[in-house]
């Protein structure tokens, strides 16, 4: 301190030192761009606006210097947003309370009155075990772990939830571009299937009338998620958190006893978890961690995922038309919605068949396929998450060899197809046990 | 001459019912609009003809299979 001047321009710098302008650097523009992007794509465009508003906004907020948002105080607490990712992501909770609703707001008719679209949510999960082993072919120079090219493969199952809690499980640094990716593609949906559709089904495919779906009893729907949920327990049972929730929440629905809870779980408890969710996923993109060659990858690998589930679905009503009586052959456009992204791709399966024959109504038929590949997709994870189990270090195929890779995933998607195969059979012989005791 | 009915694909509220008694209609012409899961699907008619009969209003819930209008061909 030798004089009062420069005493003044010390105080002067600290003072300056304290804002964020001194500590600005060009990421942060970028990521004010990308956040603007998504925000866009909310309120303009009305894309997902539910999730890519708050997230959008999340990576907004968390990308300014000295902005104490993410990580820990210095008492040692948590800061805000790492306190609703922390309890709401890093423990699984809000995906699996997500899910709570979305049971309530799913019907299973559609998919109890016409057992076989079952198997389509399974041969819809085909772009995620493809993707999977893409991402470790193409993109081997951003150098993807296995269990990151899992989450990454998880995207085409077009399932929010189930892509967070899969990603949370294997690769919690990717949560941010892969949660991103899969809300953004699956409000894309209505751009993105029609093209898959019209490149494989014929025009005379596409008109095919589906007949009427048989009525549903109320004791069916009932016996539909205890049947579900041991399965699925008993098979995957990495996935209970999600699927037993899930469960639950439409055992709720179907019961007619609990019209309170059920509300609150489809209404308040899901819109309050989702802005906790967005706005978490947001705070984990910030420029640091996401400016890499990463997101562009899982961005454009994305994309070639939702095509290919796509384009499985559809497959597999083809398929499964081959074995089929005239009367009792498929659309199969429906199978595009195996895809689950419920209600979106019924809708679209429903525009477009009634776009090549205006007395067709697939809306209900596809939401068989629907809900099915929300199962299929569940199952999927599940998978992924037992397959790396025992695993607690990032595995390289370069260790683990691409024998093993194929194998493993030969064998677990054949095992979404057996997961789905019984739950089929189970469902049928369940609806016939019932229609003896049960009045129509 | 013989009636057909037009009939609901699928349970819903109809939106709209945009033809009335006398009127002639052609093959896959636009009878009514019906709202399902959130979402307005145009139900059109199965054949050509006159109306006979219109049996909903807008506003109405109707069930699968329910008969919204009848039509007299030729």
């Amino acid at each position: 301190m030798t004089s009062a001047g420069l005493d003044y321009s010390e105080f002067l710098r600290n003072i300056i030192d304290q804002t964020g302008i001194a500590h600005m650097s060009w990421q942060y523009p970028i990521m004010w761009a990308i956040a603007f992007f998504f925000i866009y794509l909310a309120v303009v465009k009305k894309y997902e606006p539910l999730l890519l508003l708050p997230i959008g906004f999340g990576i907004f907020l968390v990308n300014f210097p000295l902005v104490q948002l993410m990580g820990q105080s210095e008492q040692g607490f948590p800061n805000l947003f790492q306190f609703f990712y922390k309890y709401g992501i890093e423990w699984e909770i809000i995906p699996c309370v997500i899910f709570l609703g979305l049971g309530v707001l799913t019907d299973f008719g559609p998919l109890i009155a016409s057992p076989k679209t079952m198997i389509v949510g399974a041969g819809a999960q085909l772009g995620v075990f493809v993707t999977f082993t893409g991402t470790i072919l193409i993109f081997g120079i951003a150098n993807f772990s296995l269990q990151e090219a899992a989450s990454v493969g998880i995207i085409g199952g077009a399932d929010g939830p189930t892509t967070i809690f899969l990603t949370q499980a294997l690769a919690p640094h990717l949560l941010g571009p892969n949660a991103l990716a899969a809300y953004s593609y699956m409000a894309m949906v209505p751009l993105i299937q029609p093209l898959i559709m019209r490149l494989v089904t014929t025009r005379k495919e596409r008109t095919r009338i589906m007949k009427q779906l048989r009525p549903v009893s109320r004791v069916e729907k009932l016996v539909f998620p205890i049947i579900a949920t041991m399965l699925i327990a008993l098979l995957v049972p990495q996935v209970i958190p999600l699927m037993g929730m899930f469960m639950l929440g439409n055992f709720m629905r179907e019961s007619g006893v609990v019209a309170r809870l059920s509300d609150t779980a489809q209404g308040a408890l899901m819109n309050t978890v989702t802005i906790l969710l967005g706005l978490s996923v947001g705070a984990t993109m910030q420029a640091e961690k996401f400016l890499s060659l990463k997101p562009v990858a899982i961005f454009t690998l994305g994309l070639f995922d939702f095509a290919l589930c796509t384009m499985g679905g559809i497959l597999t009503i083809k398929l499964m038309n081959l074995f089929l009586k005239e009367k009792d052959k498929m659309n199969p456009l429906i199978g595009a919605a195996g895809v689950s992204a419920v209600p979106m791709a019924s809708r679209v399966a429903q525009v477009q068949g009634q776009k090549y024959n205006p007395k067709n109504f697939l809306l209900m038929h596809a939401m068989g396929p629907s809900v099915s590949g929300v199962i299929g997709t569940a199952s999927a994870a599940g998978m992924f998450i037992a397959m790396f189990a025992s695993v607690h270090a990032p595995l390289y195929v370069k260790d683990a060899g691409w024998g093993y890779v194929f194998m493993t995933l030969g064998i677990r998607f054949v095992g979404v197809f057996i997961v789905l195969g019984l739950l089929q059979v189970l469902m049928q012989l369940s609806c016939k046990i019932v229609s003896k005791f049960a009045k129509p | 001459m013989a009636q057909i009915d037009v009939t609901v694909p699928m349970v819903g509220k109809i939106v709209k019912v945009l033809v009335k008694p006398g009127d002639a209609v052609a093959e896959d012409d636009e009878i009514a609009v019906l709202e399902a899961m959130k979402m307005e699907m145009p139900v059109v008619a199965p054949a050509a003809g006159k109306i006979a009969e219109v049996k909903v209003e807008p506003g109405q819930l109707v069930e699968a299979e329910t008969v919204l209008a009848i039509i007299e061909t030729e």
